[in-house]
């Protein structure tokens, strides 16, 4: 029980009048990457804005550690060491790319040795310190994004499609650094594309229509052809 | 191209009060009269720049459509106007301290109501409406006119008769150029609070926050803070600052009465959408233009006084639709 960092038991979600989540249950264990896969509308996002209390569980349960995060305020749930990547990144694009870190940072002031860090993962963090964040490129924005999400230790990532609209180099670049961060912090993360998920995740869940369709190791679901026209498929002939 | 990036090196948009300026110098045609009514636009605008610099935070980083917000105006001008009544003694005194002191015991009482006022308007009034602009509008606009009737229930409905201090009284005299001392201090009341405003929202941490709010709010709560309590201190400040304006506003004008913030809640407003939602500098700017259009457009032509505002919003919407300085374009 206590090698999971975070557990969904069964979790209903309901934006307005649609019902998105239909009892979504999840163990993600401690440390590595956990790849959330599945098509546009399944409910991938909704997965991870109900697990950052950004909307509201209807049912069920989420457990972070030890603590009943169901309820929890979306800052009570960051403070306790939970990161949010949002699909959009989240970039506050009028504060120079500076402040967007300083605001990350629970002290206002940076840890020297994670700041260089950041800055050798991804040197544009450095070399547009003092620039407004909307004169970013697509690709340096969402190393921003990440490096917010870094800039202190985290216990877990949450990670919403980093590689959307993304070219190919910055997305080989955005691996290397996942599989450095993961060296210290769990990320679950949310994608569609499969290559980018399969050459980093080491456990993966499929959701479908709001529905976990299979849970397993990435490796297992890497080498079954069959397994991945099935689920990442699924949709495209339920729907048909 | 090379014209537009000049002008945005040399100033862009902050420059259009200047501009206005030169522009109507020779439609004016004596330098004595634009002296005095640039003099006059700019304490007024810098009035009016209290009042509106609340509402556009509040706008920009709440969502709110704060119809009531002119309430705060009201009572800030009626207590200050209580204020200096009861304090007549130190106003007439021949102490330059004595008379500062009765005009800043009214300006801080007024303050102090928009405080306390502010904190009970947004738990009671406003937090029950977030995200919903329409009873935002009803219930903001039921509780202006309560307001106004609580004005009229305790200070009764004939105009009230506001003294100002004997130092703030005269006018300077700069060769054909006579200028109110009161607009004077007016205008460097309303600098003072620019600056201290702009240096809290661009040089601490409390302001790197609003200025993310009014970007993001989720983000800022994914962050780890409690964006709601960000609201109350954004909403108490935006009243305080309401009821300052109120205050000053109620000097200026030297008779008051309970229809004043419905009167100026226009203004306000137009300031707020000229100037950009959640921007301080566009109410700076917006409030500037709003002052000086006014003042210039009675002395020219007297008969479009009352639409000169409208218009001016009319033509900067058609350039710039989220306004001159917007912290939010969406």
């Amino acid at each position: 029980m206590s090698d999971y960092i975070l557990r969904l038991d069964d979790v209903h979600t309901d934006i307005g009048q649609y019902h998105i989540l239909h009892g979504v249950s999840l163990n993600v264990p401690e440390g590595g990457v956990y790849v959330l896969l599945g098509r546009n509308g399944a409910g991938k996002t909704t997965t991870l804005r109900t697990i950052m209390g950004l909307w509201r569980a209807r049912k069920g349960a989420i457990v972070f550690r030890h603590h009943d995060i169901t309820t929890l305020h979306t800052s009570a749930i960051a403070r306790l060491g939970i990161a949010y990547v949002p699909e959009n990144m989240g970039i506050f694009g009028r504060l120079t790319v500076e402040e967007n870190m300083r605001l990350a940072s629970t002290t206002g002031r940076f840890d020297e040795t994670r700041l260089k860090r950041i800055h050798a993962l991804f040197p544009a963090i450095e070399r547009f310190w003092d620039k407004p964040a909307w004169s970013l490129s697509g690709g340096q924005k969402q190393m921003l994004a990440i490096s917010r999400a870094i800039i202190e230790p985290r216990q877990l990532i949450l990670i919403d499609e980093p590689t959307k609209g993304l070219a190919p180099a910055i997305i080989r670049a955005m691996i290397d650094a996942f599989r450095e961060i993961a060296a210290d912090t769990t990320i679950l993360l949310v994608e569609q594309n499969f290559l980018f998920a399969r050459s980093l995740g080491s456990n993966v869940s499929v959701i479908d229509d709001g529905r976990i369709a299979h849970s397993g190791g990435m490796a297992e679901l890497a080498a079954d052809s069959a397994l991945q026209t099935r689920l990442l498929s699924l949709s495209l002939d339920a729907h048909q | 191209m090379k014209t537009g990036m000049t002008l945005e090196r040399l100033g862009g948009v902050n420059l259009l009060p200047i501009a206005l300026m030169i522009v109507a110098l020779p439609l004016i045609g004596s330098f004595s009269s634009w002296a005095t009514l640039t003099v006059a636009g700019l304490a007024m605008g810098m009035m009016i720049f209290l009042m509106a610099s609340g509402l556009s935070l509040v706008f920009g980083l709440m969502d709110v459509l704060n119809f009531g917000h002119s309430a705060f105006i009201s009572f800030g001008a009626f207590i200050a106007a209580t204020v200096l009544a009861a304090l007549a003694a130190w106003m007439r005194a021949d102490s330059v301290t004595l008379n500062f002191l009765a005009l800043f015991a009214a300006i801080g009482a007024a303050a102090l109501f928009g405080l306390v006022a502010g904190w009970f308007f947004e738990r009671v009034i406003v937090r029950p409406v977030y995200r919903d602009h329409l009873r935002q509008i009803l219930i903001t606009i039921g509780a202006l006119i309560i307001a106004e009737q609580l004005l009229l229930a305790i200070w009764g409905g004939s105009p009230l008769p506001v003294a100002r201090p004997a130092i703030l009284e005269g006018s300077i005299i700069l060769g054909d150029v006579a200028i109110e001392v009161y607009r004077i201090f007016a205008f460097f009341l309303g600098l003072t609070v620019f600056v201290a405003l702009y240096l809290t929202l661009n040089r601490t941490r409390i302001g790197l926050l609003i200025r993310a709010g009014v970007e993001n709010r989720e983000m800022v709560e994914s962050l780890g803070f409690r964006i709601d309590r960000l609201f109350i201190a954004v909403f108490m400040a935006g009243s305080a600052l309401a009821a300052m304006g109120g205050a000053m506003w109620a000097g200026y004008q030297g008779l008051i009465s309970a229809s004043l913030g419905g009167e100026l809640l226009v203004l306000v407003f137009i300031v707020v959408i000229i100037g950009g939602l959640g921007s301080i500098e566009g109410s700076l700017l917006g409030a500037l233009m709003v002052g000086l259009m006014g003042n210039y457009v009675a002395f020219i032509f007297p008969k479009l006084a009352l639409a000169s505002n409208m218009l001016l919003m009319l033509a900067i919407l058609l350039w710039r639709p989220w306004g001159l300085r917007p912290a939010i374009t969406h």
